[in-house]
Formats: C-alpha cells, structure tokens, sequence
C-alpha cells in the first residue's frame, strides 16, 4: 500500500472526526502560531537593529550621566550628572574625537493653535545632524548663529506635524509655543522608525543648545553626550581619552568608580542581541509546553481511537492488512494530524504577524526557516505521539479485535 | 436423507459407548475423498483444504479448553459447505483456522496445497488476503467508507493500483446486485444491502473460499434468503463457499453437512437433494 494511499484513508479518519480532531490539533495551532508571531519578532527587531547600526555607524560614541550597572542599563542619580561643562571639556581636551553633541533634553508642553501636545525637547548643536546621520525633509537645521543669538528657532521631529495635524510645509516659518515660549518652525526631520529604548526620536523637537540651557530649562544637565571618533582612531582608545578627561573634570580620584557610562554602538547591539535571545529562550519554551501538550493530545486521542476502532483493525487485518499495514496507517494519521496542526499554526502566526505588524508599526519577519522548522517538529511531535498507539493497534490479535464491540 | 438420520443416530449411540471415533468412518464411507496419507506430499487435483487432526487448546489456567479436538477434513473446489453444531462446539474456532486468523494448536492445514498451519503473521495476512473472502454475521463493513472504499480495502492490502482497484470493486458490487449503491455509506444502506457489500468485499479478491460465520444471522428470513440465492449463484459459477449456520432451512442450500460436537466431526455427509 502507498504512502499517499495511507494519507488518503488518515485523512478520511481525520474528517470522519473532524471536532475531535480540530481540538486535538488546536494547542499545536496555538503554539506554533505564538512561536511564528514570536520568532517573526525576534527577526524584525534584529534586522531593525541592524539597519539602525549601518545608518548610525559604529564610530560614535554614547556618553551618559550615572555608573552603569550589569549590562546596557544606567543608574541615574540626582548627585552625578552630565553638564556643559563636560561638553566644553570634551572638545577642548579630548584627543581622538572629531565632533561632540550635547543633548539637554525634557519634556514640555507644545501647543500650535488649539492643539496641544506633549513632547521631548532636546537643546542641541548644528553638528547633531552629521553625527546622528539626520536628514531633513524641509527647512533647514539650528546654526551657528542660531546657537551665539540664542533664537527661538525649532527643527520638529518627523511627526511633530501628523500629532498637531498640520501639514510640514504649512507649518514651516510657524509659530508654535513650547512650555509657553514662542518658537519659530525652520525645519522639519526625516522618518527614523522605531528607537527601541526610549521614545522615539521622530517625535523630538529640536532647539539651541544655548536657547533650551538659558530660556527655557535653566539647566546645564545634559541627558546624555554623543561624540563621534576621529577616523583611523579605535573605539578603545576614543573611550579612555573620553574618561581621561571626564574623570578630572568630575575630579575622581584614582580607584573610585567612574560617575557617567561611556556606551559604543555594539553595546546597543549587544543588548538587543541579549533581549532577543531572551525572547528566543521564552519562544523555545512556549513552543516546549505547548508541543508537549500537543504531543499529549494527539497521544490521547491516538489510544482512544485505537480501543474505538479495535474493530475497524480485526476487519482490515482480515481482508489482509499485516501489522506494518496497520502500524503505517496510524502513525500516518498521528503525523497528518501533526502537520495539519502546524500547517494552521503557521497559516495563524503569518496572519497574527501581519496583524500586529500593521497595527503597531513594528516590524515583523516570517522567516522560512521558522516555517519549515515549525513544519518539522509539527510532523515530528506527530509522529512520536502516534508511534505507541499505532504499535498497540498492530498488535492486536484480529480474532478478539473482531469479536471486540 | 433417511440413511443420513440413521447413520446419525448410530454415531450417537457409538459416542455413548465411548472408545470409539466414529469421525473418520462416517467420512469414508460417505464422502469420496482421497486417501489423505496421499495428500501430505501432493495434494491431488481439485483439493483446497486439508486439515489433519486439528486441535486448538486455550489454556485457562486451572483447566485446557480443547475447542477443537482432532478435526480431519478435506474440501475440494467449488464445493459448498455447511457447518452446523450447537453453541460451543468449536465452529467459529473451526472457521478462523480455515480463514487463517488463527493457527491450530497441533496439526497441519493445508491450503491449496500449501502448509499454512505454521506461517508467521505476515505471511498469513497475505494468505487471508489473496485466498480468503470472509463475510461476517454482522457485516464488519468500515462504517466511515462507502460501498466502492470497503470493497477496495483488500485490493489496497494487495498493492493494487487505484484504477484496477476501482474497476475490480465496481465489477464485485455489480456482481452482487448493488451497482447503483457504489457512493452509499453503510449507514445509508439496509441490512440486506451490506451483507451484500460484505460479500462483493470478500469476493473481490477472486479468494479460493469464501468464509461466511452466520452470514444471515442479522438478517430478516426474506432478506436471509436473498443473501442465499446469491450464494448458490456465486456456488454455480463454482466458487468454493463454507458458511456456519443454526438454521437447517440455510443450511439446506449447501451441498455438504459437516455437524461439529465438543470440537470434533460427529458427522459428515453430502445433501442430495441440493
Ligand atoms: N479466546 C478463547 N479463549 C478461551 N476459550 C475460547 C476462546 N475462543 C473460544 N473459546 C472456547 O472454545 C469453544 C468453541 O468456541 P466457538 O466460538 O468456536 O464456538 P461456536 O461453535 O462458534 O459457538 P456459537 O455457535 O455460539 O458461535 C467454546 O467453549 C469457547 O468458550
Ligand atoms: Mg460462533
């Protein structure tokens, strides 16, 4: 007999059972639908980031107020803190950098006619845009003089203009008031996309440095520094120039711990390596539990069938089925309902996917390889849970079977 | 007929005398089967079965239930045969030796020439396969398959290919009547009609016996009747039929009684009037 003859009468016991069946499958279905959405995450975040990484280039460097604890994050405390000062020191005293961006950064109220809205304002410097690989859809950015006048000017961020529903073009040489001081719109960024960790930057305003330290936050804390390294210059040696000077500008002393975080672009990728591999490890868990349920099920349901039909099996071994016959035709069926659980499953995670793709603007990625992986352990788990039933079934002495009712 | 009785009735008396196995004189002096020392080697022209003392034994802890205790018997082609004994005496034990469902405790079966009686189980399943066609007192049909799928079902267990395979089962299913009944589950049939299905299934593989356990046993007497005329047609056209039976107005189709008592042949004779 066949192989496809086999599927055909596996898939004629399926529908002949076609609820059971379907409840059966069903924790398969959901737990490969949840590995897809999940592994579709994990992919889209990881080419995300990477795409982040080409554009931003591994040269720059992150400088943050407060000591670094275990791996990416930063304590921040009222005591230490990162100001103009520091941002003087660096350009002044450093060695190997070739440009350094202060941010000071808060939130404030923004209003544009009636609408108001609720944003970060970050106090910066015209080389901001070089630094950061910043575009500009319209306008132009803060300059120099900008910066020595102290102007009321605003470069918006990319949806600035969709929150306060108004039009970029319209909204250029504007007025809008932000925490009650009158700004004048000159330029309006490109798109980035998602930031991962923090808001994103696209919904940022733009001001003087100069303008945000005397006339609107009175602060010189600066919520973080970024500095670019002078080319054939490593990494390494740009960060021990950075403390170097940091560390006698804050005046610690030899042997206490440094009060700022010095952070490289490959540490933000090292974090997200670790979130989505924590993400996989949850995502190998849930696909364990949920296909051991499943492989549980189908067990279940494969010993049920066996006792239900153990007179479907005398009859087929009296007109001739040997017992491979009989093995063949239930692990067949153990596996096709197997595969058909992760051929929903997939059909479920691709949909979930697009779903929350499209609605929460992330990215999302099937990937092939989690289709046919998925396809493999589906068919797989089938095949282990029906491996014993179908062995009882064979064995089966046809007269009993027969006389079974 | 009333030579039979008295021959009957002898054998009784014998039986109460006890030494006595009354078996295989009764089947000399009736039948005329060959010498059976003859047929160990070749079997002669014409012979399907030959059981030579038969014994099945199951072993029920404190005590050995012999359900069949010695039965010798020969059956030749195209003959058609009645098996007839009270409840317990050894007759389905009897038929799933014949039908290969089962091995015999001691003793040889020969079918068609071949000894079955110590095959494996896989080479009795294509034993049942090709040279049996069973029909069950209760039909046995595959309740999720229609008519066509369950008359294929041993055609698939042959490695038949589906075009011959459906050619054949529609051929078997016009045979017995039900050409017009081909996409009809069993549930969607009378009882008359599945008996029928059953018999197309066991006839599809053009076996050397068709096997039939009480084969009207579930059926209405009218109903009975037809599943028998199809039988002394399928018996005309010179197949080889074994059914059991209770019921004397069945029986009387076949051509051959054989009365089974406590696992062994009390009698064995040819009907004449068949
Ligand atoms: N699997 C078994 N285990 C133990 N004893 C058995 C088994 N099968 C049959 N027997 C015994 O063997 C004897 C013959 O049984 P069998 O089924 O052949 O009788 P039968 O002639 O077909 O009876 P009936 O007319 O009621 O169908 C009975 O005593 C029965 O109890
Ligand atoms: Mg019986």
């Amino acid at each position: 007999m066949s192989l496809l003859e086999s599927i055909r009468i596996a898939l004629g016991a399926i529908r002949g059972n076609a609820l059971r069946s379907a409840l059966t499958i069903l924790m398969i279905v959901i737990g490969v639908g949840c590995v897809i959405i999940g592994a579709a995450f994990g992919s889209g975040t990881q080419a995300a980031v990477q795409e982040q990484m080409n554009t931003l280039g591994t040269n720059v460097l992150s400088i943050w107020p407060g000591q670094s604890f275990g791996r990416g994050g930063v304590a921040s405390s009222n005591r230490v803190s990162l100001t103009i000062d520091d941002y003087d020191a660096l350009r002044r005293d450093s060695q190997f950098l070739s440009a350094v961006v202060p941010e000071l950064r808060s939130g404030r109220q923004v209003k544009f006619g009636n609408k108001n809205i609720y944003g970060t304002v970050t106090g910066t410097t015209p080389n901001y845009m070089a630094v950061n690989n910043r575009e500009l859809t319209h306008g132009r950015m803060i300059t120099q003089s900008d910066l020595a006048a102290r102007r009321r000017v605003a470069v918006l961020g990319y949806s600035i203009p969709t929150s306060l529903e108004f039009a970029p073009t319209s909204l250029l040489g504007r007025d809008i008031s932000i925490g009650r001081i009158i700004f004048k719109v000159i330029g309006v960024f490109a798109e980035v996309g998602s930031s991962y960790g923090g808001p994103s930057v696209d919904d940022a305003i733009y001001i003087p440095l100069t303008t945000a330290r005397f006339r609107v936050f009175g602060s010189d804390r600066l919520g973080s520094l970024s500095a670019e390294v002078k080319e054939n210059i490593g990494v390494d040696m740009a960060m021990v120039d950075i403390e170097r000077v940091l560390r006698r500008e804050h005046k610690i002393r030899p042997g206490d711990p440094n009060d700022f975080t010095i952070m490289n672009r490959g540490v933000f990728s090292d974090m997200m390596q670790s979130i989505t591999s924590t993400l996989s490890t949850y995502i190998i868990g849930i696909l364990a539990i949920s296909l051991l349920i499943g492989a549980i099920g189908i067990l279940s349901i494969m010993l049920v069938s066996v006792t239900e039909r153990t007179r479907e099996i005398g009859v087929r071994k009296a007109l001739g089925a040997t017992r491979g016959n009989i093995l063949t035709q239930f692990i067949v069926e153990a596996i096709t309902l197997g595969a058909l659980g992760g051929l929903f499953g997939i059909i479920l995670g691709w949909l979930g996917s697009e779903a929350i793709s499209s609605q929460f603007d992330m990215p999302l990625i099937v990937e092939m390889q989690t289709v046919l992986i998925a396809v493999a352990v589906s068919v797989s788990v089938g095949f282990l849970a029906g491996v014993w039933p179908a062995y009882l079934a064979s064995r089966l002495d046809p007269i009993e079977a027969l006389r079974h009712d | 007929m009333f030579e039979n009785e008295e021959k009957r009735f002898e054998v009784r008396r014998i039986k109460l005398w006890g030494s006595y196995k009354p078996t295989r004189s009764i089947d000399k002096t009736l039948m005329a089967t060959p010498d059976p020392s003859a047929s160990t080697d070749s079997p002669p022209a014409g012979q399907v079965i030959d059981l030579q003392s038969i014994h099945k034994n199951y072993d029920m802890g404190s005590e050995t239930i012999h359900a069949l205790n010695g039965v010798d018997c020969r059956m030749e082609v195209n003959e058609y045969v009645a098996i007839m004994g009270p409840s317990g005496s050894g007759k389905s034990t009897l038929m799933n030796i014949i039908g290969c469902l089962d091995r015999p405790s001691t003793g040889e079966y020969w079918l068609a020439g071949e000894n079955v009686s110590k095959l494996n189980d896989k080479a009795l399943a294509r034993v049942r396969n090709r040279m049996i066609g069973f029909v069950f007192q209760t039909f046995n049909l595959l309740s999720k398959s229609n008519a066509l799928q369950n008359v294929e079902t041993p055609l698939l267990y042959s490695g038949i290919g589906r075009r011959e395979r459906r050619n054949r089962a529609l051929e078997a299913l016009e045979r017995v009547g039900l050409g017009d009944r081909t996409f009809h589950k069993p549930s969607e049939l009378s009882g008359g009609q599945r008996q029928r299905v059953a018999v197309a299934r066991a006839l599809v593989n053009d076996p050397a016996i068709l096997l039939a356990d009480e084969p009207t046993g579930n059926l209405d007497t009218r109903t009975g009747e037809d599943i028998m005329a199809l039988f002394e047609e399928l018996y005309s056209a010179g197949q080889t039929i074994i059914l059991v039976t209770h019921e004397p107005e069945i029986a009387v189709r076949a051509k051959r009684h054989i009365h089974l008592r406590d696992g062994e042949v009390t009698e064995d004779y040819l009907v004449e009037n068949g």
